[in-house]
């Protein structure tokens, strides 16, 4: 059994007295120490699928519709809120993208990371300070006994992304959500910050669900790939075969974004067009305005999806790499 | 900080001296003079002229301000004319009050607008919020003179709660039970301004709630009462505080409608009526020591920011 099984999640934004579909059918299974990458364009609702996962979206405008998120076993949208809450920050922890603004600026950071000790375990002041520190040793915070009594704006946004780590991991979860972890860090922060997360990984054994925009970034550590267009999967499968063997045009076009570091090129293969509005109805498949591919059968029909080899699954009527 | 809070009091010295400038060409603008006003209407011009030599007025004002100010450099505020007290012991009275009404007041508006606010904040949108706001707003339009005039009719003359008007020193009998003297025009003042500090309180707490530390907080599973007040209101409290300060200033220096209600002898009060007067010396006293209050005040609220704020650094 998946450690995390996601069937069929379909996520609304109220809009007015509309409530418009952000996410549809989304299924996603995720094993013990696994890593899984969600990725897509700004508003394709993998930053919302994720926040569905972790119960972050009470209290915001987007509903949770239909659909199943279960989580060892028990279906998290079942739960009551009481219960749901003492799953998250200890089984289930995340990060997210704004290190800058994702720590409270009033509380020094070593208390921050105690508090998420001591929501969850029964220890002593005292005790829980010492794990803080043992954490913040863990993501490689230099001189963790000084700046356990640091404030947030005494440190870099690397240091802080680790912070947020830290905290993730202060009770040792069985899944850490990423929510786009380095995408507001440098490059060589970035590196530090995934080669950090996946050591972490090794050393802890806890799946991770990466949600990004970087191709890149995915295929350096994660095991398989989701990737999303307009709230809903087009293409997935395992890290390997998605990138010998890419099959959405979708899919394609981004790895055709990513400028290379290699040589020198005049032009990015960037993908045409822009991602359509929520309220804006395209009949078809989403993607055919954009898409290098389409013909008559994309503007009139939605593709399903569909298994073009085993575990590979792509929502595409003309799937690239198998015909070609 | 010490040092921060010596220049503070530095910058003092050039304000004050404006202040007082201003405040002394102002109040001889106004038409009529104590002598005349003292005397009343049958006087003779001589014995107008007489008595506004006995009292300096016959100088020049450019005299006039450089002696006072003079004076005032070695602590001497000089002397009431209507009283025939010095004025620093007749502000000292009004001062009692207006303390003691303000602190009171303040007690109030901690004690019901602050769980109040966080209460609108946390259930926003229902009906708990509507019936708050609408509360709010209320107690924010009724004039105080009519809400003083209906707890007067209410607790004083029907209930005989508590005392309607006046109120003796706690130096005086009684000792601090004088304090019940207080309660009624204390409530009243209450009213608006706690709504300001519910309504102030709800907005910066909605604002902070859509932060990501919050998301953050909420993400480490803590009960959503806990988000609410360890993370939400403690930040929200740092624009709060500045609210806090200046509606105490305010409320010592300007309850004028409040103090005539409750015949309350109030530096408010004291204000109006020495300024009817023409009770020169007293004007400039109060009003020199009101600067220099809400100069204290500014600096407690920038005190204050920098406790509550550890971005906040004092150079």
């Amino acid at each position: 059994m998946a450690l995390l099984d996601i069937r069929d999640l379909d996520l609304r934004i109220a809009r007015g007295r509309e409530l418009l579909p952000v996410v549809q059918g989304v299924s996603l299974a995720v094993e013990e120490n696994e890593t899984l990458g969600i990725v897509g364009e700004s508003g394709c609702g993998k930053s919302l699928t994720a926040l569905a996962i972790m119960g972050l979206l009470e209290g915001s405008v987007v509903r949770i519709a239909g659909g199943s998120v279960h989580f060892r076993g028990r279906d998290l949208l079942a739960l009551s809120p009481d219960e749901r809450r003492r799953v998250m920050g200890d089984q289930m922890a995340m990060i997210f993208q704004e290190p800058m603004t994702s720590l409270n600026p009033v509380y020094r950071v070593g208390d921050q990371i105690r508090e998420a000790i001591l929501q969850h375990r029964r220890m002593s002041r005292k005790q829980a300070r010492d794990r803080a520190l043992d954490l913040l040793e863990l993501v490689r915070i230099p001189d963790p006994l000084r700046r356990i009594d640091s404030f947030p704006h005494q440190m870099s946004g690397g240091q802080r992304q680790r912070v947020m780590i830290a905290m993730a991991l202060a009770c040792d979860p069985k899944l850490l959500i990423a929510d786009e972890p380095t995408t507001a860090l440098d490059v060589t922060v970035q590196k530090e910050v995934l080669e950090l997360m996946r050591s972490l990984q090794a050393r802890n054994g806890m799946s991770i669900v990466l949600i990004s925009h970087d191709l890149g970034v995915v295929s350096e550590i994660c095991d398989k790939v989701a990737v999303m267009y307009r709230g809903k999967i087009v293409e997935q499968a395992s890290t390997s075969t998605l990138f010998s063997n890419m099959s959405h045009p979708y899919t394609l076009g981004l790895l055709g974004s990513i400028p290379s570091t290699d040589h020198d090129v005049e032009w990015l293969d960037a993908i045409p067009g822009r991602v359509p509005t929520l309220d804006e109805a395209v009949p078809g498949c989403a993607f055919h305005p954009r898409c290098f591919a389409a013909n008559e059968s994309c503007r009139s029909a939605d593709p399903s999806a569909s298994a073009v080899s085993p575990a590979h699954i792509v929502r595409c009527h003309f799937p690239q790499g198998s015909s070609s | 900080m010490l040092n921060y809070a010596l220049n503070r009091v530095l910058t003092l010295v050039p304000t004050l001296l404006a202040a007082s400038f201003l405040v002394f060409m102002f109040i001889h603008l106004i038409p009529g003079d104590p002598a005349s006003i003292l005397l009343g209407d049958t006087a003779t011009p001589e014995e107008v002229a007489e008595l506004s030599r006995e009292l300096g007025l016959d100088e020049p004002l450019w005299t006039q301000y450089v002696l006072w100010l003079g004076n005032v450099l070695q602590g001497d505020l000089g002397t009431s004319v209507f009283f025939r007290e010095p004025v620093l012991s007749v502000i000292a009275d009004g001062a009692e009050t207006s303390v003691l009404l303000a602190t009171m007041t303040m007690f109030w508006i901690v004690v019901f607008g602050v769980p109040i606010g966080i209460i609108s904040a946390i259930r926003h949108g229902s009906w708990v919020d509507q019936a708050t706001s609408g509360g709010a707003m209320l107690f924010a339009s009724v004039p105080t003179f009519w809400l003083g005039l209906y707890l007067i009719l209410i607790f004083s003359v029907g209930l005989g709660w508590f005392p309607s008007s006046g109120f003796p020193s706690l130096a005086d009998e009684g000792g601090a039970s004088n304090l019940r003297y207080l309660v009624l025009p204390s409530l009243t003042l209450a009213a608006p301004n706690a709504a300001l500090i519910i309504r102030l309180i709800r907005a910066s707490m909605l604002d902070v709630s859509r932060e990501d530390h919050v998301r953050t907080a909420r993400a480490k599973g803590l009960h959503p009462v806990r988000v609410a007040i360890r993370h939400v209101f403690r930040n929200a409290l740092i624009a709060v505080s500045a609210a806090f300060g200046f509606t105490f200033a305010a409320l010592v220096s300007e309850a004028v409608v409040t103090e005539t209600v409750f015949s309350l002898p109030g530096i408010g009060r004291l204000v109006v009526q020495s300024i009817l007067r023409r009770d020169y010396p007293v004007i400039q006293g109060v009003i020199l020591i009101i600067v220099v209050f809400y100069m204290a005040i500014n600096l407690l609220v920038d005190l204050a920011y920098a406790s509550l704020d550890p971005r906040v650094s004092l150079k």
